[in-house]
């Protein structure tokens, strides 16, 4: 005789079974733990780029090899969705067959007694009849099935019900989370106070379509920055209130409304929602050359670097000959020290200084590298100058000048469509409720017989919730006091 | 009353319940002291329980005045601040170890917990401690992205989940201590007053399943606040990655009860590792990490 030969089929089935095993979405569950805890030790792309990139500055060694295993992008790796999918797939083969198994349970009746009562839970004799064991059953709503001398009784079906709705409700909430990253979309945009944000692709500073995102989707609102009014603890320098007015238009053609956006109070145009992510100045500078032409007007966007808005910035003017940058820093508060040098003491513009160093040569805006609005790629250039002004001052340099005019607030408009959240949270709730069903409701089972003119009772907690053998004696209790 | 004479009684009302923890800390070691002495020196098995329940007594009665001066601690941090005081880490603090001592006294209705008044009095103490000592910030108002009424709950679950993940962790490593006393011999003549192993196990196993669906809310109002405040509402963010792994700790927990059948003392020492990942994210995350979820003020 041959042995059996494992043929594809039943390999299949046997590593789907293995799969789909309890055992196996516990490890899962538990791997899929352990697996998140990259994610919070090192800097991810997704949240802290600016980290990132000074781990690579840091190390570079140390972070190609931390980058080889995804490191920088946990959530976003393979080795982290090979985790969730199987424990996905997992949850499926598990919890759909069960709940046909179930279903099907639901309108059995209960399972016969036993043949040895003594061994299950609760046992105890009472002199009571079965007549009147059968009545108290049916009196506390027990389904009872009756063979010749004995009842089989359960209660407390709904438990598994609620344990099957909180898995079907964790693939609800996995779907939505799904939609969203296929469908939506997010976007950036940096908007001075006294300009107007139109949503097409070509206004984002940055924007992040879903897979399935057709770009000529954006709706065609529009956003107008009114004010921006950022209210500040004089003694601890911690921000109390954020405020910004803006007047908005559903389309172009729409009328206009006015409204007010705070932090915890996003706008909301349809299914896109739009937030307020961050605030901080644009100084507002006119750059001529040395024949009093202007080459460059208008608010440049710096990027605050503490919570007193010292900001830094870069003035790029390619428009002159030769090519003059000015790398920049601003404090809406300025103090010095001997430690920090320059620095900001407060957030708010009680004594606005912007300094510049000003260089000339390429800066290097043709080569179609993406570059930093902030920063300046000095290597090929050469400093000519440095100043500090207040508003108002200017400051002359080798081929022109440069006029500091005043100060605007700028704010980071964070444009997001999240087609699935709703049914994130959908899933959410109806795993809460499954969950409590599940873990409140006991579903147990118990057994009367007649053996020699006294009743045996005994019993069966399906899922191990305490009660069970109170509430046999007291049945045994009033079964007695009813004589 | 000023807004900063609330602070003040406050404060003091922080130093009175540090005290009077204090007292009934040391009122439950002289009880444990005296019948460990007492079973050495009478030689028999017996014990003179009368003087022992005395200071028992005492250390409950203390106790239950600590934990009222404690609330009214954080009331009047509220009330000075015009706000729930949940609003920087030592506020949560505060308010975590109320909680605690207050799902201490109220399970303690039902079941008898006055054998853990003395661990328990010893984790308050400590919270508290460090709270005023290294956490303590004076009353302010709060940042823009915690104005929002989801603060309260929010936090608020979050803070009695942690509260109850506590008791129950306690639980479980008494249930761990008598667990090796008893596979070394016969429990002590002090031990022998303690809860049966079995009984310990059963209450951490419901303090667990009776605070989860709590926390399973805590995680998910955090999630629609976040998108609410912060235009998403799962980032990967440091402490939503730990209150992530916590619920998986736990949900691992209670699979293993139900569905594998896990008992004693495997169940107990996974009950402890999900609720030290709690811990983890409580000091940890705040104290050094990074992300969204930095308003401890410190």
């Amino acid at each position: 005789m041959s042995a059996p030969e494992l043929g594809t089929t039943s390999l299949l089935r046997y590593l789907w079974r293995q799969l789909t095993s309890m055992r196996t979405a516990l490890i899962l569950l538990l791997l899929l733990g352990i697996a998140s805890i990259p994610g919070s030790i090192f800097p991810q792309r997704t949240q802290s780029p600016l980290k990132v990139r000074e781990y690579f500055d840091d190390d570079p060694n140390g972070a190609k090899w931390l980058d080889r295993f995804y490191l920088f992008d946990v959530y976003g790796s393979p080795w982290f969705s090979a985790i969730y999918l199987l424990l996905f797939v997992s949850l499926v083969g598990c919890v759909l067959p069960r709940s046909f198994h179930y279903f099907k349970e639901i309108f059995k009746a209960p399972p016969e007694a036993p043949s040895l009562l003594n061994t299950m839970e609760g046992f105890q004799v009472s002199p009571a009849s079965l007549e009147r064991a059968e009545a108290w059953l049916k009196k506390n709503r027990f389904r009872i099935s009756k063979t010749g001398k004995s009842i089989a009784a359960e209660k407390g079906y709904l438990r598994e019900t609620g344990n099957l709705l909180f898995h079907l409700s964790l693939i609800v909430v996995l779907l939505g989370i799904a939609g969203s990253s296929v469908f939506g979309m997010r976007g950036e945009a940096i908007v001075n106070v006294g300009e107007r944000f139109i949503n097409t692709p070509t206004n984002y500073d940055n924007l992040t379509p879903g897979r399935l995102f057709s770009l000529e989707s954006l709706p065609t609102f529009t956003i107008r920055v009114n004010n921006f009014s950022a209210i500040y603890d004089r003694q601890t320098t911690q921000a109390l209130d954020y405020e910004l007015k803006v007047t908005t238009k559903d389309s172009l053609d729409s009328s206009e409304v006015n409204q007010i956006v705070k932090v915890n109070k996003p706008l909301t145009f349809g299914s896109t929602r739009v937030y307020l992510q961050a605030n901080g100045y644009s100084p507002l500078v006119t750059v001529r050359d040395s024949a009093g032409l202007v080459k460059f007007e208008g608010p440049v966007p710096f990027l605050p670097q503490d919570s007193n808005l010292s900001s830094i910035g870069a003035i790029k003017v390619p428009d002159m000959d030769p090519q003059i940058g000015f790398v920049s820093s601003f404090f809406p508060t300025a103090a010095r020290d001997e430690v920090r040098g320059g620095f900001s003491s407060f957030p708010e513009l009680l004594d606005p200084r912007l300094l510049l160093s000003v260089w000339k040569g390429d800066l290097k805006m043709d080569d179609g590298v993406p570059q930093s609005i902030y920063r300046i790629d000095t290597t090929d250039m050469e400093r000519i100058g440095l100043w500090a002004l207040s508003i108002g001052e200017s400051y002359s340099f080798e081929v022109g000048s440069i006029t500091f005019n005043g100060v605007v607030p700028w704010v980071n408009l964070q444009v997001v469509r999240d087609p699935g959240k709703q049914y994130a949270l959908i899933g959410s709730i109806l795993a809460i409720v499954g969950l409590l069903i599940s873990l409140f409701i006991r579903q147990r089972r118990i057994w009367v017989r007649e053996v020699g003119g006294n009743l045996e009772i005994a019993g069966l907690a399906l899922n191990k919730l305490p009660g069970l053998e109170d509430e046999i004696g007291k049945m045994i209790q009033e079964l007695g006091d009813q004589k | 009353m000023s807004q900063s004479d609330w602070a003040y009684l406050s404060n003091d009302l922080i130093y009175v319940a540090l005290a009077l923890y204090a007292l009934s800390f040391l009122s439950y070691t002289y009880e444990t002291a005296f019948s460990l002495r007492a079973n050495k020196i009478s030689g028999d098995k017996h014990l003179d329980r009368s003087i022992t329940t005395k200071s028992r007594k005492v250390a409950s009665i203390v106790f239950f005045l600590a934990t009222a001066s404690l609330t009214l601690a954080v009331i009047a941090r509220g009330i000075s601040a015009e706000r729930i005081p949940l609003g920087n880490m030592y506020e949560y603090s505060i308010t975590g170890a109320m909680t605690f001592a207050l799902a201490y006294l109220i399970i303690g209705l039902k079941y008898d917990l006055s054998w853990l008044g003395l661990p328990s009095s010893i984790l308050i103490l400590l919270i508290l401690g460090t709270a005023i000592t290294l956490l303590y910030r004076p009353s302010a108002p709060l940042v823009p992205a915690l104005q929002s009424s989801w603060l309260v709950i929010h936090v608020s679950s979050a803070i009695l989940s942690g509260g109850i993940f506590l008791l129950s962790n306690t639980v479980a490593g008494a249930y761990l201590w008598l667990d090796r006393i008893e596979r070394k011999g016969e429990r002590s003549e002090f031990a022998k007053r303690l809860p049966s192993l079995e009984s310990l196990d059963q209450l951490s196993y419901r303090l667990v399943a009776f605070v989860f669906p709590l926390w399973t809310f805590a995680v998910i109002s955090g999630a629609i606040w976040a998108e609410a405040a912060w235009g998403r509402y799962w980032g990967w963010d440091p402490k939503e990655t730990w209150a992530f792994i916590t619920w998986i700790l736990y949900a691992s927990y209670l699979h293993a009860r139900v569905t594998a059948g896990w008992k004693g003392r495997k169940a107990a020492w996974l009950c402890l590792i999900a609720g030290s990942s709690y811990l983890f994210n409580y000091v940890y995350i705040n104290v050094w990490g990074s992300g969204r979820h930095t308003y401890s003020g410190l």
